[in-house]
């Protein structure tokens, strides 16, 4: 038997264990088990396995959870929007605090220039840092193999 | 971005939850609820929360396998949902939008607990041995040999690759159809029963070792 015969019979002994095979299928396939000993073998130990899963559940939890789901899922959503609000008004004011400060230490003329260099270099560390990360983060974006999956 | 109009919130927004569905026995149709909810009605969302939540949790489940995680992970995917409603199309079916945003969280969760070196470590397995099995049958050899394989089966299912887990589990313990699954994960009817193929006959390899 050939490759892409054994494979489309593996194809359709899965719909046979779950009870989705046509008849006209399950005749072809029945033909295909009787001619190849070793296909015969693998359908055995997949009913096998049909058997022990279909002995198998997932387990519950208590009941009372669902009692508390939706309370759980909206409080979870307001906070969703309070981190959000907290977070972008932290932003704005942290860099505008910042700017203010280094404006007012750049133009102090008692400041040793070797501070005001270090102040510079932390600004531009912390820019490159933050241009990598996003670099990074959007590279990882590109490869991840469920990007096209709606949010 | 639309702010929650509507009260429930701490221990009210469960009586307020159930006495509007206690009060409206019919029931309505998902799309009638997107489309109040999108309107900015919290109580319809509710509704859709109350209707999808075990599916969701067990969906979830079944792909990172932790209670806590799965609880965790479903009622997120809900409040993602919440917040990207006015995104959805109300003639779509709704749990098939949902189960895009929770597979999504499953598989980066997953990801970042294996880059994270973290194990599954379930207090309990999350799969179980059905009572009809578990009670079936008066020979102890027997059902101890059943056992065995069941415990067999279920580390070769977390073993699995996400993609064929995911397939297997929404086959074996959702019991949904291939078309369904399909629809759900959104690949080809014949890669559905591929996966399934490949999942299955790790499993066969795992009850084989055994023997």
């Amino acid at each position: 038997m050939s490759a892409p015969d054994r494979e489309k019979l593996r194809v359709l002994m899965m719909a046979a264990l779950d009870g989705e095979i046509s008849p006209g299928d399950a005749e072809e396939l029945e033909q295909g088990l009787a001619a190849d000993g070793d296909l015969r073998q693998e359908w055995e130990s997949m009913k096998r396995v049909k058997e022990v899963t279909g002995e198998m559940g997932f387990r519950k939890p208590p009941e009372e959870v669902w009692g508390r789901y939706w309370t759980s899922v909206y409080n979870r959503t307001e906070r969703g929007i309070g981190w959000i609000l907290a977070s972008l008004g932290t932003i704005v004011l942290a860099g505008y605090a910042a700017w203010e400060i280094v404006q007012q230490i750049l133009a102090n003329s008692e400041i040793p220039l070797v501070i005001k260099l270090a102040i510079f270099a932390v600004a531009l560390g912390g820019i490159i840092l933050a241009v990598s990360v996003a670099r990074e983060k959007f590279f990882i974006w590109r490869k991840d193999p469920y990007k096209e999956i709606e949010r | 971005m639309r702010v929650l109009t509507a009260q429930p919130a701490g221990a009210g927004a469960e009586s307020f939850v159930s006495e509007h569905l206690m009060a409206e026995p019919v029931e309505r149709s998902d799309a009638v609820l997107v489309r109040r909810s999108q309107a900015g009605d919290t109580r319809a969302f509710g509704e859709l929360v109350e209707r999808y939540m075990r599916r969701a949790y067990y969906g979830a489940l079944g792909l990172v396998g932790s209670p806590d995680d799965a609880m965790d992970l479903s009622q997120e995917a809900f409040a993602r949902a919440f917040r990207f409603r006015d995104k959805l199309d109300p003639d779509r079916p709704f749990y098939a939008w949902l189960y895009q945003i929770l597979r999504r969280l499953c598989f980066n969760f997953v990801r970042d607990r294996r880059n994270n070196r973290r194990k599954l470590t379930a207090a309990a397995p999350y799969l179980v041995g059905l009572a009809s099995a578990r009670h079936s049958g008066a020979n102890p050899d027997k059902a101890l040999e059943r056992s065995e394989a069941r415990r067999r089966v279920r580390a070769a299912i977390e073993s699995l690759s996400d993609r064929d887990r995911e397939v297997l589990v929404l086959k074996e313990f959702e019991g949904l159809r291939y078309r369904e699954i399909a629809e759900l994960v959104g690949i080809p009817i014949g890669t559905v029963m591929s996966r399934l193929y490949e999942a299955r006959r790790r499993l066969a390899a795992a009850l084989e070792e055994r023997s």
